[in-house]
């Protein structure tokens, strides 16, 4: 996995409440058997429409989301955050998650960033201005841009350390092998 | 003083890891093919093993065809994937349940119908719905892909401890009222992150007083609040339930079991970290107007009007919503003309829910404008209701008769809404193009989707 220490991008704004993986990747582009292909079908559903925020040129290029409360709510399909990976977003930042989403986020190297619904509004209105950059640095926890904002989020350790380090967590638990063994033996 | 999610967690740490993060077993791997090739073909490329083949159990539900099964699938790009689950299971040793197994069915229905569900496991499975087997008093949780290669390789999840919610439903419920009502009712007062990082524990006398299967639909929805998994501790009903099944213990382990079962429940002065109540008796026959499931009403409401909501946020969701409903602020919700029905669904496609629908429409027939299908949870259940005669009841009165799968809760296979269809739904999510692009779907109970197929409109079942 891509390791995520620091990140200097484009941001753009996606201003709603509870965007669920229904919309991020639509049912129809699941049906595959790899993990790649599925930047392109990235909100397929909505970037039908030309006025959707992401197809607005003030979006192009940007590798940082900005947007509302609950995001990625639903299904716990993985494919929302391998689209939003391949579509090029490094960190999402909103004022909170869904957990299944989260937990997906952290093993395919996309930050989650949570921050006070206040401070994603500034963002938020930063971002829909166009040519707007943030600095996202997971090492100091922090979020900051060009004009003065500067804000500390406070990760889930365990999602910050798989991030920073970009870790197999397979080979990771692995290595607690023979506390599985142990567990399995007791509870034969 | 735990509870009992406290206790199921407590008897499963392998080992606790940094910062509260702790190494979990898993009792239960339940697998489909849709979120699984991609884990297995990890361990292909790393060259690793299933841990513990004999506690996985696979079957295809997500993408599988609901007609004649005497057919090759259609899809091809789905005919891969069922094949990819097939040639994973044999060459990891794992039990399938394939689409020419009686045994096949929604992931979440099967294992209970198994026995394979049990109290005090913790169970996992590549579906957010998997909450539904918390009903038994198990810890069981949706997880993306990669845990599922994690759980094949180790079969444990690292996770930390989400916190503790107590949902206290009390009261007495009225006829006509489900247990589809008291959960919607629940997420609409919540919201659908109102139980985000938490595990909801169901409590109360309108709890116990509600059958297995009831349980499971109550606690399948625990996602659309937003929760990590819903529980609901262990009883007379759940060992009734479980008597006598497959995978249930047998002879001298059962009374075993049940001993060992009975301790999972929470001390009386357990602490939750949140708590919220709900009194089962003012609730009444919910129906989704929006776009979330948590955007839900009685009946007898009206369409909401986003101009009366307090905040800015709340006032663009719901004109959204409204918007991509096709619904005008003020309408009474009573009345909105259909022109599908889903029956079906991890939620609500058990055998009681069939019959429960069974004796709304027997006699009587779906209206002109309305296509209307029933999708059995599983093969089992489709069997059963045959010897019930409910595929008769059924299809008198017009309805498609079907095969078990997922089908159109989420529009995987070919059983799916068009553009601008409005749909009364037994399923569990609304979202946009859930059910189909431009689909709009209601959700409700089995008896008020009867209902409304008959009338081919929103009606409140109490008036039946």
């Amino acid at each position: 996995m891509t390791p995520f220490v620091r990140h200097r991008g484009k941001a753009a704004a996606l201003p709603r409440r509870d965007v669920d993986t229904d919309q991020i990747i639509p049912k129809q582009f699941l049906k595959g058997v790899d993990r790649t292909g599925f930047g392109a079908s990235l909100f397929y559903d909505w970037r039908a429409d030309p006025n959707f925020e992401l197809n607005r040129p003030e979006a192009q290029g940007a590798t940082i989301l900005v947007t509302g409360a609950n995001f990625g709510c639903g299904s716990s399909r993985e494919h929302a955050v391998w689209a939003l990976a391949q579509y090029g977003f490094r960190a999402i930042i909103a004022p909170s998650f869904a957990d299944i989403f989260l937990a997906n986020c952290y093993r395919n190297g996309v930050l989650p960033v949570h921050l006070p619904a206040a401070e994603v509004e500034t963002l938020l209105r930063r971002a829909a201005g166009g040519s707007y950059e943030i600095d996202v640095d997971l090492e100091q926890c922090s979020v900051s841009d060009d004009r003065g904002f500067s804000a500390r989020f406070s990760p889930d350790p365990y999602g910050r350390e798989l991030l920073l380090r970009g870790l197999d967590e397979i080979g990771r638990t692995l290595l607690e092998e023979p506390s599985i063994a142990a567990y399995e033996q007791s509870h034969a | 003083m735990r509870t009992l999610f406290d206790r199921v967690w407590d008897a499963h740490v392998v080992r606790d890891l940094a910062d509260g993060v702790s190494l979990l077993y898993v009792d239960l791997h339940l697998v489909h093919e849709v979120t699984s090739p991609q884990a297995f073909a990890g361990l292909k490329r790393e060259k690793r093993i299933v841990r513990r083949p004999e506690l996985t159990l696979a079957t295809v539900d997500h993408n599988v065809p609901t007609g004649d099964r005497s057919l090759p699938i259609a899809d091809a790009i789905a005919a891969r994937q069922v094949d990819a689950l097939g040639s994973n299971a044999r060459e990891f040793g794992i039990e399938l349940f394939d689409l020419d197994s009686p045994g096949q069915g929604i992931v979440h229905v099967i294992g209970p119908e198994l026995g394979a569900t049990q109290p005090g496991m913790v169970i996992v499975c590549g579906d957010s719905h998997t909450s539904t087997h918390g009903a038994f008093g198990a810890f069981a949780l949706g997880i993306g892909t990669s845990e599922v290669e994690h759980v094949l390789a180790t079969q444990c999840i690292v996770m930390k401890k989400p916190r503790n919610l107590e949902a206290r439903l009390t009261g007495r419920r009225a006829p006509g009222v489900s247990a589809k009502d008291l959960i919607l009712a629940l997420i609409g007062k919540i919201g659908t992150a109102g139980a985000s990082g938490h595990v909801i524990e169901y409590t109360g006398d309108a709890i116990s007083a509600l059958s297995m299967e009831e349980r499971m639909t109550v606690c399948n929805m625990s996602i659309e609040a937003g929760a990590r998994a819903g529980m609901i501790a262990p009883d007379e009903v759940t060992f009734a339930y479980l008597e006598g099944r497959p995978r249930a213990p047998r002879g001298a382990d059962w009374p075993k079991a049940v001993e060992r079962w009975q301790t999972f429940r929470s001390d009386p002065t357990a602490d939750y970290d949140t708590h919220v109540r709900l009194d089962a008796a003012t609730v009444g026959p919910q129906v989704t107007w929006g776009t979330t499931p948590g955007m839900v009403a009685d009946i007898t409401a009206r369409v909401p009007d986003p101009a009366q909501l307090p905040s800015e946020n709340e006032r663009e969701a719901v004109t959204r919503a409204l918007e991509y409903m096709g619904l005008k602020p003020g309408t009474p919700l009573a009345g909105i003309p259909i022109d599908r029905v889903f029956l079906g669904s991890c939620t609500n496609a058990r055998i009681e829910d069939l019959r429960a629908a069974a004796n709304i429409v027997r006699g009587r027939h779906v209206s002109a404008r309305v296509r209307a299908m029933v999708v059995p949870g599983s093969q089992r259940v489709k069997a059963q209701a045959e010897q019930e005669g409910l595929d008769s009841v059924f299809r008198e009165a017009g309805f498609e008769w079907r095969n078990a799968g997922c089908s159109m809760c989420l529009g995987m296979n070919a059983d799916v809404l068009g553009a601008g269809e409005r749909c009364a739904a037994t399923s569990n999510r609304n979202f946009e193009g859930r059910q189909g692009r431009g689909g709009r779907t209601h959700l409700m109970s089995p008896v008020m989707a009867a209902a409304a197929a008959i009338e081919g409109r929103l009606v409140d079942v109490r008036g039946w």
